[in-house]
């Protein structure tokens, strides 16, 4: 096995789980705090990497692909939230789910408006485009070194924000105590909307980082959802630090298994899943 | 919920009877739509068995219809097809196993968990349809049908009268699953169903093995939606992956609710209703998505008890059915399950 080889697959390894880690991280405080399930939260990746695609297509730099996806994630999931969410919560987990369904429809029916449905490439910013020489043989690319960096300062902020801060107490003691939280004469309305809004704003980041590495396409989305699914299966619902272990593991099983063994790829992931559930039902960093 | 009263039945054997007569008025194209709505209403009977009678919110139910098809298609020799009466049992016998391995893993987990896990599982039996060459890839398959034939005998069909025995088949079948299914939510064991679905802590410490009931039901469940697959790969000779996608899972889930959660008749009439809206969808746009979504919106929105809670008369049973409706577990249990 050749060692610039590997070292390359850890490295798209680790910046898959980052990225996977920023989708899921959103699907689990949404879920944690709401208590409900968001199937749309893959189109907000899917709008991330049309926004990037839509930005740089209309001559604006790349730069600002990222800036403007956080924007955009911030005012769309405070609007979902208002509009839409808010009356979901107190209803059936298959109102819900159907919902949010319904919601992957028409976003993808408004990409193929509004986009059509071909693959389009992304650019790389321009200051970016060059490759890390990292041994004499072996070099890496500089936009995925920055995907990567970007995506650790994110998460930085996030347990930052959750674990030091008094908004981020709150969202704790919402997850754990909703009752308590409404007694304290909290405005539980104004936590759910920042909380929508920042997990919402997570994914379309994601997408914005992530279209110039895997182009835009229709459906993207479904195959991050579903991958999302299995981080936070396997690191527990609701817990933060739990899909950040779980993203980087499967990130990391799912680029070698892809790699190494092309004929078992996707089924890997399944399978860490599966032997999951087994050992412990609620998550390696579940609460229950 | 199964017919309670004598007016329900008979007008469930004039529904049986009008599905019976309705190829005579009708032309080819739309019999056979009707026969693919009658394999919805199959699908659909099966999961109302888990989401409506047990509770069990299973976004991955599509694997089991999907292997069903193409458990058609493995054990089906290029040259000619094989008898009916071992494509199938083969099917629904394969599609039941796979349901009880899902569902010994997917039942260690509540709510949510078992949602997402459900659908993760049904992802990576799409993932092995779509991967690798097991089943056609990522195109599908033509397959040849299975034949109606008992040992040496055969039934011999013209090109013409073949898609009405299959229209027959799948109306008997259909009727066969309904019945069947009524009389299991009858005994006990349909009885446990409904108390898990209420209130499962309830029912632990009644002494009920309720993980032991919940599997069953989930097994029962995949072997009818095998033998809805079976009927799908006969009826098109064809498989491919989105038989097996969470799009067709979701798809079905929808039937329930626009039908009616909980009752059989809803499963049915919601998977006709579907059935009917989407080729009416069809005919007015080619956005047959964006129609489709908007329908959701719209039942979720405006019809909480779906199309079978319009149609009841509105007295003594409504707060019943208001209660029975919400979700199965109570708030004191937890939501994050």
């Amino acid at each position: 096995m050749d060692v610039p080889g590997l070292l390359a697959q850890l490295l798209n390894g680790l910046q898959y789980g980052l990225l996977l880690f920023l989708i899921a991280s959103g699907l689990t405080l949404i879920f944690g705090v709401m208590g409900v399930i968001n199937l749309a939260h893959g189109s907000m990746f899917m709008i991330g990497a049309y926004l990037a695609y839509a930005v740089t297509a209309h001559g604006g730099s790349p730069w600002l692909a990222v800036p403007a996806a956080a924007a955009a994630g911030l005012l769309l999931g405070a609007g979902l939230e208002t509009g839409l969410f808010r009356h979901f919560y107190a209803r059936q987990h298959l109102d819900q789910v159907l919902l949010t369904f319904a919601l992957i429809l028409l976003f993808e029916e408004a990409r193929s408006l509004l986009v059509g449905n071909d693959f389009h490439a992304v650019p790389v910013p321009a200051l970016l485009d060059f490759s890390v020489p990292i041994t004499a043989h072996f070099s890496y690319s500089a936009y995925r070194f920055a995907v990567i960096g970007s995506c650790l300062v994110l998460a930085a902020a996030l347990f930052f924000w959750i674990e030091r801060t008094r908004m981020g107490a709150i969202i704790r003691a919402a997850a754990e105590q909703p009752e308590m939280v409404d007694v304290l004469g909290i405005d539980a309305r104004r936590v759910h909307v920042t909380v929508f809004a920042v997990g919402t704003a997570l994914a379309l980041v994601a997408g914005a980082l992530a279209a110039p590495l895997y182009s835009v396409y229709p459906n993207m989305g479904d195959g991050f959802l579903i991958i999302s699914f299995v981080v936070v299966v396997i690191g527990g619902l609701g817990s933060v630090a739990g899909a950040f272990w779980s993203a980087l593991m499967l990130g990391l099983v799912d680029t070698l298994g892809t790699a190494y063994a092309p004929r078992l790829a996707g089924l890997v992931v399944y399978v860490l899943m599966a032997a999951a559930l087994l050992w412990r039902p609620s998550g390696l960093f579940g609460r229950r | 919920m199964t017919p309670r009263s004598l007016t329900e039945w008979v007008l469930l054997g004039l529904g049986a009877l009008l599905l019976a007569l309705l190829p005579l008025g009708l032309s080819e194209f739309y019999s056979g739509l009707v026969t693919s709505a009658m394999i919805a209403a199959m699908l659909a009977l099966s999961l109302q068995l888990l989401v409506g009678c047990t509770g069990l919110v299973s976004l991955g139910h599509a694997a089991f219809y999907g292997l069903g098809a193409y458990t058609v298609y493995a054990m089906t020799p290029a040259e000619h097809g094989l008898s009916l009466l071992m494509t199938l049992p083969a099917a629904a016998l394969v599609a039941g196993l796979a349901a009880l391995l899902v569902g010994a893993l997917s039942l260690r987990t509540k709510g949510f968990f078992f949602l997402m896990v459900t659908l993760a599982f049904g992802q990576m039996v799409f993932f092995i349809f779509h991967n690798t060459k097991l089943g056609g890839g990522a195109d599908g398959a033509y397959l040849m049908r299975p034949t109606l034939s008992v040992f040496d005998w055969q039934l011999t069909l013209t090109r013409r009268q073949r898609p009405l025995a299959i229209y027959y088949l799948t109306l008997v079948l259909l009727v066969a699953m309904y019945l069947a299914l009524c009389g299991l939510l009858r005994t006990l064991f349909g009885r446990v169903l409904d108390g898990i679905r209420i209130n499962e802590p309830r029912m632990l410490a009644l002494g009920f093995n309720t993980y032991r009931y919940k599997l069953a039901a989930f097994a029962i469940a995949g072997v009818l939606a095998g033998v809805a697959g079976h009927m799908y790969a006969m009826k098109d000779a064809f498989v491919n992956p989105a038989l097996v996608g969470w799009h067709r899972s979701a798809e079905a889930l929808l039937m329930l609710l626009l039908g009616g959660l909980g009752s059989l008749n809803g499963a049915v009439i919601g998977a006709l209703a579907y059935t009917a809206i989407g080729e009416a969808a069809q005919l007015l746009t080619e956005r047959k998505l964006l129609v489709e979504g908007l329908v959701i919106l719209l039942v979720v929105l405006s019809l909480p008890n779906g199309l079978s809670g319009l149609t009841m008369p509105a007295w003594p049973t409504r707060a019943l059915r208001r209660h029975r409706s919400k979700p199965a577990e109570a708030p004191e249990v937890g939501r994050h399950g």
